[in-house]
């Protein structure tokens, strides 16, 4: 087997008295779409700046393509691509100029980064924007520019901090499907999210990141098999007769979570579990059927919602 | 022996040209990042100097009959006096200019600092990069500067005048670098930067013997001109066109410039540091 691009061990980060990350551990082989799935403040955009070379590990050991980001960081970056939660174009220069300029940085000659820019302003699907200013472009557009500035010196691991933040959900189906193109060329992607569709979509394997530490690995339907159930029935009764319902319904599921607004019901067979419901004779508002998904894991292994 | 992993070879080979020349890469980015505002640039690099060495330098001068320094040579014009100053003046403005809200535009509102910091280059080369594009518009505007001197016949000796335009870029350095280090370590603008141009550099501008000699401001309000860049880079320049180089005021002068510049460079890019990878 090839050696891993990154493994991370007892990787710890802290700040002051905060540990942003407690300690954990990941390898990542070339090729893999992998994910750090969590919420905000999860430790996993501080993994990403220690991984990027861009900040220094507190303790534990961290090595990106063989070499160790402290003392190799230009080493380390030349071979990345970083696409930042927060986009940092510049917006003073034109869309393609952008690009060019970028790849200055990586010591390519001013022809190379011309040519690539022309490739990757049609990979973004930029092409007819190559002379705008970036104050022009859309949101979506943005993302895309920043993630073909990212690719401009050839990366072997593009890494994408909540790539789709923000995003309308045309704009997030457009960018998934460029970098399924990238995962389908063999690129390698690390990314992070707190967006379980996202995770589903793109990554090949991820961890469960809560209060910097890692909570489960696995691939997504590996994960959903281990923590969670087939199927999930969601039933709304109404806010306030959510708790006295799932009361009477002990017993019916593998699993009940109450939830604020709903009950989820854990099951291999929601279909089944909703007659069962019925016979009961509880009436609720609303009732749903559907697979499990990732936020089933997370809400399985912290007792919380992804997103709050 | 150990096996060097084609990845890891590639790394090597991949930080070879930006570990070499990282700062050329900021430094051509930000030249570029100019050209949005360069006819800001060249009209007041041109425009200034017109209205001064006009104003000033002619205009005033006319009702200076009292010669206020003296040169190799005995007295010397007032507009000799003060051309060299106010060049400096130009470079001291220009770098109050670009350490300031340049450098929050990099930290914060466009944010392009960050973005070098995720490639090979590192911290100390986005800001040595940052003052070598900024020394070379200092360099443009005080070449612009002296070449109009020549042409108001406002040096002495033109020669050795063609030091001057360096003078100013000392000057600039001298007085921004400091600056930089100040402006790359604040969060964000509150007004601090206005204080800066109002209750730093114009007192400066007014008693740094810019416009009269030094000695003789009172006692209680010379030391400005002491700690002052402006001063230190006022009397080189003025040296330079009475052909008075080379004394021990003349070194000290310029070795006061240099120590500034000297300071305030390592400090930015211990900012910058600290700033960028946090």
């Amino acid at each position: 087997m090839s050696a891993p691009v990154i493994a991370a061990r007892g990787l710890t980060k802290t700040f002051g008295d905060l540990t942003a990350v407690a300690g954990i551990d990941f390898e990542v082989p070339p090729g893999e779409s992998f994910g750090l799935l969590g919420p905000n403040g999860a430790g996993k955009s501080t993994t990403m700046r220690m991984v990027g070379a861009v900040s220094s590990r507190t303790a534990g050991s961290l090595e990106v393509l063989g070499l160790d980001p402290e003392t190799h960081g230009p080493e380390i970056r030349s071979q990345l691509g970083v696409v930042p939660q927060e986009d940092n174009l510049d917006t003073e220069l034109r869309v393609r100029d952008n690009l060019i300029v970028y790849g200055r940085y990586f010591g390519l000659p001013r022809r190379t980064c011309a040519t690539r820019a022309d490739e990757l302003l049609a990979f973004a699907q930029l092409e007819d924007k190559a002379r705008s200013k970036v104050d022009d472009l859309s949101g979506g557009m943005k993302r895309r520019l920043t993630i073909a500035r990212a690719l401009i010196n050839e990366p072997r691991i593009l890494m994408l901090d909540e790539p789709t933040t923000g995003l309308d959900p045309q704009a997030r189906h457009v960018l998934w499907d460029r970098l399924f193109r990238l995962k389908e060329r063999g690129t390698t992607l690390v990314l992070t999210t707190h967006y379980m569709d996202e995770a589903e979509q793109l990554c090949d394997r991820l961890v469960v990141v809560d209060h910097g530490r890692i909570m489960a690995e696995g691939s997504p339907a590996a994960l959903i098999r281990e923590y969670s159930t087939r199927e999930v029935v969601e039933l709304r009764f109404g806010s306030d007769h959510n708790a006295t319902a799932a009361q009477q319904l002990e017993g019916t599921a593998q699993r009940i979570e109450v939830l604020p607004d709903r009950v989820l019901l854990y099951t291999d067979d929601g279909e089944g579990l909703l007659e069962r419901v019925a016979h009961l004779g509880l009436r609720p508002t609303t009732s749903l059927v559907r697979r499990s998904s990732l936020e089933d894991v997370f809400l399985r292994l912290t007792g919380r919602s992804l997103i709050e | 022996m150990t096996v060097v992993e084609p990845m890891t070879e590639a790394a090597i080979r991949g930080a070879e040209r930006p570990r070499r020349f990282g700062a050329l890469y900021v430094a051509e980015h930000q030249v570029r990042s100019m050209r949005a505002y360069g006819w800001t640039i060249v009209v007041s690099a041109v425009g200034s100097p017109l209205i001064y060495l006009l104003g000033i330098g002619l205009g005033l001068a006319a009702f200076i009959d009292q010669p206020v320094a003296s040169g190799s040579a005995g007295p010397v014009d007032y507009v000799w006096f003060v051309a060299p100053a106010l060049l400096a003046s130009a470079a001291v403005g220009v770098a109050t200019e670009e350490f300031t809200y340049v450098v929050m535009q990099g930290f914060k509102w466009r944010r392009i600092f960050w973005g070098m910091n995720a490639s090979p280059v590192s911290p100390e080369q986005i800001c040595t990069g940052l003052i070598l594009s900024v020394g070379a518009r200092i360099l443009f505007t005080t070449t612009a500067y002296y070449a109009l001197m020549l042409a108001f016949g406002a040096v002495g000796n033109p020669w050795a005048g063609l030091a001057m335009p360096l003078v100013g870029l000392l000057a600039g350095t001298a007085f921004g670098l400091p600056l930089l280090a100040y402006s790359a370590s604040l969060k964000e603008d509150t007004g601090q930067f206005a204080v800066v141009q109002r209750f730093i550099f114009t007192p400066m501008f007014l008693f740094s013997g810019t416009f009269y000699p030094l000695d003789s401001v009172p006692v209680g309000l010379q030391w400005i001109g002491w700690i002052s860049p402006l001063w230190h880079a006022s009397e080189l320049g003025r040296d330079l066109s009475y052909g008075t180089t080379g004394g021990w005021p003349w070194w000290t002068h310029l070795a006061v410039l240099l120590a500034m510049s000297g300071i305030g460079w390592v400090l930015a890019r211990r900012t910058f540091v600290g700033r960028l990878r946090g």
